[in-house]
């Protein structure tokens, strides 16, 4: 049962591999820090049940009997989480698909390849599950705290959804290989997924922007018209929900519609997981030309050598069309605040500049990692007759045009509406962007490209002085577009963030040359 | 003036008398300068000259290293594993710092101008220094760029360098699906497009099959012939045997032998021995050293 090549040895193979990678993945590499990671979740964890219970405490009525408004506030809750899920297992599907790693080995070998690729999507399901309740567990634990055990069905609904979301996460990627052949596959999937976690993003967006009263009474409205025309409690709609509210058969109907879901995807393409990653892997070496034939030579001096090579390769780079996708999605709802604010008169511009400044810096700080520490070629450009500190100018220039060109669209036409409010968004979003450049700089350490999903291993410190200056500019230029001076004071702390990253940054004292 | 100095260490650049330099102001323009008195105008500067060269890691990698390549000559540097030899290269192209000693490329100082000695050198290692997603023709466009060559140039030179190296069908390809010995081959293009004086070379054969390791030597040979200096580290001794004027062996950091094939044989002892009877005997005595 256990032996080699049966599905608990590759169970144990996959799980040993998973653990040490979670843990290289959390600690950077270093045993040492184990202790401070371990101390670091528990101090999460204590965190997140902080704030649960924060955002459930205003929640009346927990243990009561549900009507059609609870099961539609769970539902939508749920909708939002699963898409979140099923974005990530669309993503981990499809790196599954394109990863060669240890697949010529599998292949090659005598053992059953299907047992271990039915183990792996199992162990994406794990992975998705472990996710979800990462984020749904403190709320799960209150609920269930002031609400009564019946709560901790949940646990249940999150476990189900996430195997469901990996067995149409497999089922779309196998219907794209089917469709649109290996070499599309990739980008389409890393699209969908893109959006539809933007939906999740977006879905709690507008649930801030109707419950903190920006749009009170077309929300008032919109939300009884919904709860009004929705089906019946007793619908088989509101099964998630009654498992989530510890109903028993809808548990088992949740539960079982789940295993199914994953049975028949394991069954479906596990046998034939391997022809799909041979067909990856041999899309890549099969030949496509790009481009003209015998494109004429630029004259261009070495800064302007570099600049145009990195807009190629951000242009040509299928994470960043997905993660800007993303972060154009992300601003939907603030265009659509935008565009009734126009239309309606109001002050809610102000609450466009935030957002923009956030985007722009989470943004910069991906670019700025793919441009200075993601060089593919770091000793072509040491060897090449140029000063580092010009190397370092081309490449900002590079990272800040391309912010430009995906902002200044919308400082346009936030100008229309509000000129005050676009410059402070203009002035925000340069700094967001610089501050999240500079903090990359400095904490640069030189890694592949394609180990971008995990740049925030290299260093935690530079990861936290990034999402805090993002936030701590945005909040300085939501004050600032108000026009009161209180903006000053998250200025200057956010300046002192900025101020402490370079203190402690491995880069102060290194000159450039 | 009297032979250049480098940056730490305090022994003479070039040889005696010889203090030709290189003008690094100008990007596309290399130019000597005359001597001071006491130099020899007749005497041309080497290719390559390392006095004193040191690096050390945890433990000494590179130690007291003298080296000199004059100019229009193909070196080879052999050793074992971890003998130094990639440490010392990198040290020569500016990717690593060097702890102690000087070195100079035809007679500049590359410690103290290395954008001047980087103008003139091209270096290319095992690991294939390139980007997936573009395609050799935007790769070559790119690094003539770095060394701000001329276009039009440029464009000839990489046409050439690609039918050379049998690339062109897949000149307009990303990168992401060439083979390994491909992209070593669009290196070694990348390399040559800016038309280096001197070649820095670590391990250029890795990947290659017999038929481009063919191509790239013979390219390597039409260089050399052209005036261009080669200094390679291999582990390849047919190649070296075949290609090189001169070979050196290093062993725990240091330079044990240097000399032609012939010279080395009569170091080791060696007879007719081939050059791989002959470095084994080599490394062999200076294991066996006081």
């Amino acid at each position: 049962m256990s032996g080699p090549g049966s599905f608990a040895w590759f169970a144990r193979h996959e799980a040993r591999l998973a653990w040490r990678d979670w843990l290289s993945l959390m600690t950077a590499g270093h045993r040492r820090r184990a202790r401070s990671v371990a101390i670091g979740f528990i101090v999460f964890v204590l965190f997140a049940h902080g704030l649960a219970w924060l955002m459930l405490a205003t929640s009346g009525n927990l243990d009561g009997a549900a009507d059609k408004r609870v099961l539609a506030v769970i539902t939508g809750t749920l909708v939002l989480s699963w898409s979140l899920m099923l974005s990530q297992a669309i993503e981990s599907v499809t790196r599954a698909f394109y990863a060669r790693g240890d697949l010529e080995l599998i292949l090659t070998s005598p053992a059953s390849s299907s047992r271990l690729f039915a183990v792996r999507i199992v162990a994406m399901a794990v992975t998705i599950v472990f996710m979800a309740l990462v984020m749904g567990a403190p709320f799960i634990n209150v609920l269930a705290w002031r609400g009564g055990a019946r709560w901790l069905g949940g646990y249940v609904a999150a476990v189900a959804l996430a195997m469901d979301a990996v067995a149409v996460a497999v089922l779309i990627a196998v219907a794209l290989f089917r469709a649109v052949g290996p070499r599309r596959t990739r980008g389409i999937a890393q699209i969908i997924a893109a959006v539809i976690g933007a939906a999740f993003v977006i879905g709690m967006q507008f649930a801030a922007i109707l419950s903190t009263g920006t749009l009170p009474r077309m929300a008032a409205r919109q939300w009884a018209g919904l709860v009004r025309h929705a089906p019946d409690s007793v619908s088989a709609i509101w099964w998630p929900a009654r498992a989530v509210l510890g109903g028993p058969a809808a548990m088992a109907a949740l539960l079982g519609v789940a295993i199914v879901a994953i049975s028949t995807a394991i069954w479906l393409v596990a046998p034939r997981f391997g022809q799909f990653a041979l067909a990856a892997a041999d899309m890549s070496r099969r030949s496509t030309r790009h481009g003209r034939r015998h494109a004429r030579f630029h004259q261009a001096s070495p800064a302007q050598a570099l600049r145009r090579k990195e807009w190629i390769l951000l242009w040509r780079d299928p994470w960043l069309m997905s993660q800007t996708l993303t972060q154009l999605l992300y601003l939907l709802p603030a265009a659509f605040l935008l565009w009734r604010n126009f239309y309606q008169g109001g002050s809610a511009t102000a609450l466009l500049v935030p957002i923009l400044i956030v985007a722009a810096g989470q943004l910069g700080g991906g670019l700025a990692w793919l441009a200075v520490s993601g060089e593919d070629a770091p000793d072509l450009i040491a060897s090449a007759p140029l000063r580092a500190n010009r190397v370092l100018h081309a490449k900002t220039e590079a990272v800040l045009g391309g912010i430009a060109l995906i902002f200044c669209p919308f400082v346009a036409i936030l100008a229309i509406a509000a000129p005050r409010a676009a410059l402070v968004a203009l002035a925000g979003v340069g700094i967001a962007a610089g501050s999240a450049t500079a903090i990359q700089y400095w904490f640069r350490s030189q890694a592949k490209r394609s180990l971008f999903r995990r740049r925030q291993t290299s260093s935690r410190i530079a990861t936290f002085a990034e999402a805090l200056s993002s936030m701590g500019w945005a909040g300085t230029g939501a004050l600032a577009a108000t026009g009161t001076w209180l903006a000053v004071i998250p200025g200057v702390i956010t300046g002192a963030i900025i101020a402490g990253a370079w203190l402690i940054s491995p880069a102060r004292g290194t000159s450039l040359n | 003036m009297t032979g250049a100095t480098g940056a730490q260490g305090g022994r003479p650049l070039s040889a005696p008398g010889v203090c030709s330099q290189i003008n690094s102001e100008s990007p596309s323009a290399t130019r000597h300068v005359a001597c001071q008195s006491g130099a020899n105008p007749g005497l041309v500067p080497a290719a390559l000259e390392l006095r004193g060269l040191g690096k050390r890691f945890e433990r000494p990698a590179v130690v007291d290293l003298d080296l000199s390549v004059p100019p229009g000559e193909f070196y080879a540097l052999l050793g074992p594993n971890g003998a130094g030899k990639t440490t010392t290269l990198r040290m020569v192209t500016g990717l690593l710092r060097p702890d102690q000693g000087s070195i100079a490329v035809y007679g500049l100082d590359a410690r103290a101008d290395p954008i001047g000695a980087k103008r003139i050198m091209a270096w290319v290692s095992d690991e294939p220094m390139i980007y997936e997603k573009l395609t050799p023709i935007e790769y070559l466009d790119f690094v003539a760029g770095l060394w701000a060559v001329d276009a039009d140039h440029a464009m000839r030179q990489s046409r050439d360098l690609l039918a050379a190296l049998d690339l062109t069908p897949y000149a307009d390809e990303r990168c992401e699906r060439l083979s390994k010995g491909m992209r070593q081959k669009l290196v070694l293009a990348g390399a040559l497009v800016h038309e280096p004086r001197l070649i820095v070379l670590d391990e250029p054969f890795t990947g290659l099959d017999a038929g481009s390791a063919h191509v790239v030597k013979a390219l390597l040979r039409e260089r050399i012939q052209a005036g261009c200096s080669v200094i390679m580290a291999t582990h390849v001794l047919d190649a070296a045997e075949r290609m090189a004027d001169r070979i050196g062996v290093m062993a725990s950091g240091t330079l044990i032998a240097d000399g032609t094939l012939d010279e080395l044989r009569r170091q080791a002892g060696a007879g007719h021995a081939s050059l791989e009877d002959t470095f084994l005997a080599l490394v062999a005595q200076d294991a066996s050293g006081p």
